[in-house]
């Protein structure tokens, strides 16, 4: 009985030991409580998620709430005080930094990559064929100088982050054609295009391996490296805004995101990092 | 004495404990269907009316119309449905004497087998397996109506045969040694007097497949393609309400999709319940018409 108490009384002990070892940037929630609201962008919710997740296992005592809306929804939530922190998938409109006072802070690139079956010729694709494709223009690969054979559209349901940024950057307003089979992750996406070779999809950029193909757009390749340096243009930047400087548990969730443990969060979400204070 | 004495009592409280516990469930379970139709209505008035039962979904352009789903869940339901249904048939009687004894216990042990398969397995395979076969031997993408229908069919056999078979083992036991004697060979008994006297249950095994068929969601989600249009061929891609209600939900967002979610919801419910009425209705009416 008392052995037992012994070793329990160590393992607890050992445990403490652990966990404060491998939690040492998480050391800045240690005295901190209270409620951290946040909201918008939902290409931001994995990475939201889990840092919440590893900050509340931490501290109990702190609670952090993560809801999606999209980019409107979280520059309204944290301009009208209703969240901690609005996330957006696009910088921020002057018209919006004046009117609450916020302030902004780019974590992470998000990059999407078309890709196709490695074993389909076309390995490059101007913007306006992507276009032509995707409205419904284009439906043989015949006519983008691959084997002919009709060309079968994969995309991603609405609200999904990554079709946000295909939408946004590549396809602009044009209307998609209703024959795209929607998948509803990048892995599902993955395994159709990996199986199908006559398929076009597109996953984020932290996706990419041999089992798929990535596109270039106009001579543009998909990659991490590119995504970072710029060269890459089917990118946009993942902020975390605050209304004013943020203070407390919001700035340090904050500096939790910018540190070693939240880029490999924001790694293993398919993200590039940005350092804190960089662009 | 002390047994009589007793009895009453006993019965009294049975009963009163059995009726408090069927008031309960009876009222959680109203309260959460009474919910999902208010949800669905309030979605229809908020949603401008009509807007929802429309057949254009296009949330950029405001618009939120669920009618091309609605086609699809229909159609993706009564087909599998009726493979599903006669395949159960088919399997029953040859649990029932149709088959060579070792043959009837190698599938009644397939389909106990097939009851513990979980649906995501059978969805994991398909992707794997039937997908490319119907993609390279029909042509399309592989992710449609008939890969949907024949994996939702397969699906549903294990639970409808044993539906059947309860009722048809049983009315086979009480009628065998009649049948025998009026000289039926045991096909003519299974075929003329068994099935006759268990429509009921084969009824209500379809009624059963078809709230499954229409409302299983995963299924739809892997196989069916998604794309949002009506249905024409069995090789088209289709998204069904579920799949529908499972892909929006994974990107939690308000306004008008979050209001077609809500009246696929009440849509789904109100089918279910509209299929075991009409079931109920044409058992009674078969039984009426059988005393």
């Amino acid at each position: 009985m008392k052995s037992l108490r012994k070793l329990s009384c160590l393992f607890v002990f050992l445990l403490a030991v652990a966990s404060s070892v491998s939690a040492a940037p998480l050391d800045a929630f240690k005295d901190l409580e209270g409620t951290l609201d946040i909201a918008g962008g939902t290409a931001h919710i994995p990475v939201m998620t889990q840092a919440a997740q590893d900050i509340m296992t931490f501290n109990p005592k702190i609670r952090i709430t993560v809801a999606g809306g999209g980019s409107g929804v979280g520059v309204k939530q944290v301009g009208e005080g209703l969240a901690g922190i609005g996330n957006t998938g696009r910088p921020l409109k002057p018209a919006e930094v004046e009117k609450y006072g916020l302030v902004t802070f780019p974590f992470a690139i998000d990059g999407v990559a078309l890709a196709v079956h490695p074993a389909n010729p076309v390995k490059a694709l101007t913007k306006e064929q992507v276009v032509a494709i995707y409205s419904g223009a284009v439906t043989d690969w015949k006519d983008l100088g691959g084997e002919p054979g009709a060309i079968n559209l994969y995309g991603r349901e609405d609200g999904s982050g990554t079709r946000e940024t295909f939408t946004d950057k590549l396809l602009g307003k044009a209307e998609l054609a209703p024959t795209v089979n929607v998948v509803n992750s990048n892995g599902a996406m993955k395994t159709a295009i990996a199986q199908d070779k006559r398929a076009i999809g597109y996953v984020g950029i932290g996706h990419l391996d041999s089992s798929i193909a990535g596109v270039a757009i106009d001579g543009h390749v998909p990659s991490q490296e590119n995504a970072a340096s710029g060269d890459y243009p089917v990118v946009r930047d993942l902020f975390m805004n605050t209304k004013g400087e943020p203070t407390g548990l919001t700035a340090a969730f904050i500096d939790y995101i910018y540190s070693e443990p939240g880029a490999k969060i924001i790694e293993k979400s398919g993200y590039i990092p940005i350092p804190k204070g960089k662009k | 004495m002390s047994l009589t004495g007793r009895k009453p009592s006993e019965g009294a409280r049975g009963p009163l404990l059995l009726r408090a516990l069927a008031l309960s469930v009876s009222g959680l379970l109203g309260t959460v269907i009474a919910f999902i139709l208010l949800s669905g209505v309030e979605a229809l008035v908020r949603g401008q009316g009509l807007g929802l039962l429309g057949a254009a979904w296009n949330p950029a352009g405001g618009k939120f119309g669920i009618l091309t789903m609605i086609q699809c869940s229909l159609l993706l339901a009564f087909s599998s449905l009726c493979l599903g249904w006669f395949l159960s048939l088919g399997c029953c009687c040859a649990l029932n004497g149709l088959a060579p004894r070792w043959a009837a216990r190698g599938l009644l042990g397939l389909l106990t087998m097939m009851t513990a398969v979980p649906t995501v397995v059978y969805g994991f395979a398909a992707v794997f397996l039937l997908v490319p076969l119907i993609r390279d031997a029909l042509g399309g993408t592989g992710f449609c109506w008939l890969t949907a229908g024949l994996l939702l069919a397969l699906q549903g056999v294990p639970t409808m045969t044993f539906v059947m078979d309860g009722a048809v083992r049983s009315l086979a036991a009480e009628t065998r040694l009649t049948a025998t004697a009026l000289g039926l060979s045991p096909v003519q008994h299974l075929s003329r007097v068994v099935l006759p006297l268990a429509s009921r249950s084969l009824l209500s095994a379809a009624v059963l497949g078809l709230g499954r068929a229409v409302g299983d969601a995963l299924l739809p989600t892997m196989l069916a393609g998604n794309a949002i249009r009506f249905a024409h061929s069995p090789l088209d891609s289709m998204r069904t309400l579920t799949a529908h209600i499972s892909l929006v939900l994974s990107s939690d967002i308000g306004g008008g999709e979050h209001l077609s979610l809500l009246l696929a919801g009440a849509l789904l419910l109100t089918f279910c319940a509209v299929f075991s009425l009409l079931a109920r209705r044409l058992s009674q009416r078969a039984r009426g018409a059988r005393l």
